[in-house]
């Protein structure tokens, strides 16, 4: 895959119910921040766009026109959609960039969890004949998984709430738009009851609205546009089994293979944001990346400080090219995940330029 | 503020599919309370049976019969049924590994939440009318006293 430039980055606030706010009405203001940040006006202003989201979260097919009519896809641009995280919409950009077919990229993703009871919509995306006419939810799946953690000695419920309570002081510390932040302590937490036991409700992310856009080019068109960017240096995903049983949880395979392909052991990581909707699947990600105390894990707060289903693992992305763009750090690593207990993950290295 | 506009709606899929060799044998199988699982490429029996080997992606076509009780591998406990679960009481989900299988499968334990734990025995409850559906067992429950497999 060619180096390619991330140029600029918007997120929206996670928001616990937007209300009358569509999704329309979420996605456009990113879309024109991350444009205008670098002196675009449309979408006509790149060669490429791509946009990732979840019908089942819309409750209707082919939802994603919607986004597409209001960004303006007229006179005809070069569009796709993946069903997926917008983590992997910049991933399909980043080929069709390395294919020499686009210079530019407009990604976005947006989700609007609210309306419906988002870990039980989770449930009807598993296997349609073993599991989905179960219903069991998402949540309940990351709790198979923290308990065989818990079982083994691989985790305890203190390293679960002490992963909280840092996400919750850093999202304080550095994030405008978490929706849950503040100072918390691990005794606190340990002090609340189970929920779906061994989880409590803290060690699940919330249940957030919002979207993010990010906009990526050719190294070339970025010294072009003269603007301060990152360049991602690697990008690889990788997929395990759907069958849960056959997965060894207390791991992630795919994060490590995919880090490899990636080089992520290639140079140091200073930042890591990790798209782990359950305090334990932090843990995991974190050793399958095999980082130490040099990196600074989620800065932001992760999405345990705000999940915006299907622009989250985007936003990781986003908030690591965005320290590099101001020059904080030089190298960082963002994952992305889908799927139940950490089926399917991405992970890309950022460098500075 | 706008208002919320609020509508019932119902979302149907109306097309059927077939289940196939491998499914639909498990699924016709449950219809006779019989639970089959398929020979993975590495030995290992898979129940559910699943139709390609997750390693090696290679059709797995050997059918290997298992028993209706099992081991408890990991659990978590349902407080707060929603309303979509299958049960109004509190229940645990179980990854549960059946006699005769390596991979344990997801379903329901109905259980006092005192008798959960990592290793217990189930059996599977039978729905009364099986009908070819994973929710042909209804659940498991703790073993009883000197019940062989």
């Amino acid at each position: 895959m060619k180096d390619v430039a991330v140029v600029s980055f918007a997120q929206s606030d996670c928001r616990r119910d937007a209300g009358a706010c569509n999704e329309v009405e979420l996605v456009m203001p990113v879309i024109q921040q991350a444009l205008q940040a670098i002196g675009l006006n449309s979408s006509q202003d790149v060669d490429f766009t791509c946009s990732g989201s979840c019908d089942y979260q819309q409750g209707a097919s082919f939802a994603f026109v919607m986004g597409v009519d209001a960004l303006g896809a007229v006179p005809p641009i070069k569009e796709s959609h993946v069903e997926m995280d917008a983590a992997w919409a910049l991933y399909e950009s980043m080929l069709k960039i390395s294919m020499g077919q686009a210079e530019s990229a407009l990604i976005y993703g947006f989700g609007k969890s609210s309306p419906g009871e988002l870990p039980t919509v989770l449930s009807q995306q598993l296997d349609p004949y073993y599991l989905a006419p179960l219903w069991v939810d998402s949540v309940s799946l990351a709790a198979l998984q923290a308990r065989t953690l818990i079982d083994q000695g691989l985790v305890t419920e203190a390293d679960m709430a002490a992963v909280v309570s840092r996400s919750r002081a850093q999202a304080k510390a550095n994030n405008p738009h978490a929706q849950l932040a503040g100072d918390v302590s691990v005794d606190e937490l340990l002090a609340e009851a189970p929920w779906v036991a061994p989880l409590r409700k803290h060690d699940c992310c919330p249940i957030s609205d919002g979207a993010s856009a990010m906009v990526i080019c050719t190294l070339e068109k970025a010294r072009a546009w003269g603007r301060p960017y990152a360049v991602i240096r690697g990008i690889d995903h990788r997929m395990e089994s759907h069958n849960i049983g056959a997965r060894d949880l207390t791991r992630s395979a795919s994060t490590t293979l995919a880090a490899d392909r990636a080089g992520v052991p290639d140079g140091p990581v200073e930042v890591a944001e990790l798209y782990a909707p359950f305090s334990h699947q932090e843990i995991i990600l974190s050793r399958a990346l095999g980082l130490d105390d040099s990196t600074a894990v989620n800065p932001s707060g992760g999405v345990l400080a705000g999940n915006l289903m299907m622009a989250s693992g985007l936003s990781r992305v986003g908030e690591v090219a965005r320290r590099i763009m101001d020059g904080e750090i030089r190298r960082g690593v963002a994952h992305a995940t889908s799927g139940p207990c950490l089926q399917h993950n991405l992970v890309a290295v950022l460098e500075a330029a | 503020m706008s208002e919320l506009l609020r509508q019932q709606f119902e979302l149907g899929y109306t097309y059927t599919r077939s289940t196939g060799p491998v499914v639909g044998r498990f699924l016709t199988e449950l219809r006779r309370r019989r639970i089959v699982g398929s020979r993975g490429d590495d030995g290992r029996v898979y129940v559910p049976p699943m139709e390609f080997d997750p390693v090696t992606a290679s059709a797995l076509t050997e059918f290997v019969e298992v028993g209706d009780h099992g081991e408890v591998v990991s659990w978590c406990w349902i407080s707060e049924p929603r309303e979509s679960h299958p049960f109004d009481q509190p229940f645990a989900w179980a990854l549960v590994r059946l006699d005769g299988a390596d991979v344990p499968m997801v379903h329901a334990v109905c259980a006092e939440q005192g008798q959960m734990h990592t290793g217990m025995r189930v059996q599977a409850r039978w729905v009364e009318e099986p009908r070819g559906y994973i929710t042909d067992i209804e659940c498991f429950e703790p073993e009883t006293e000197g019940a062989a497999s």
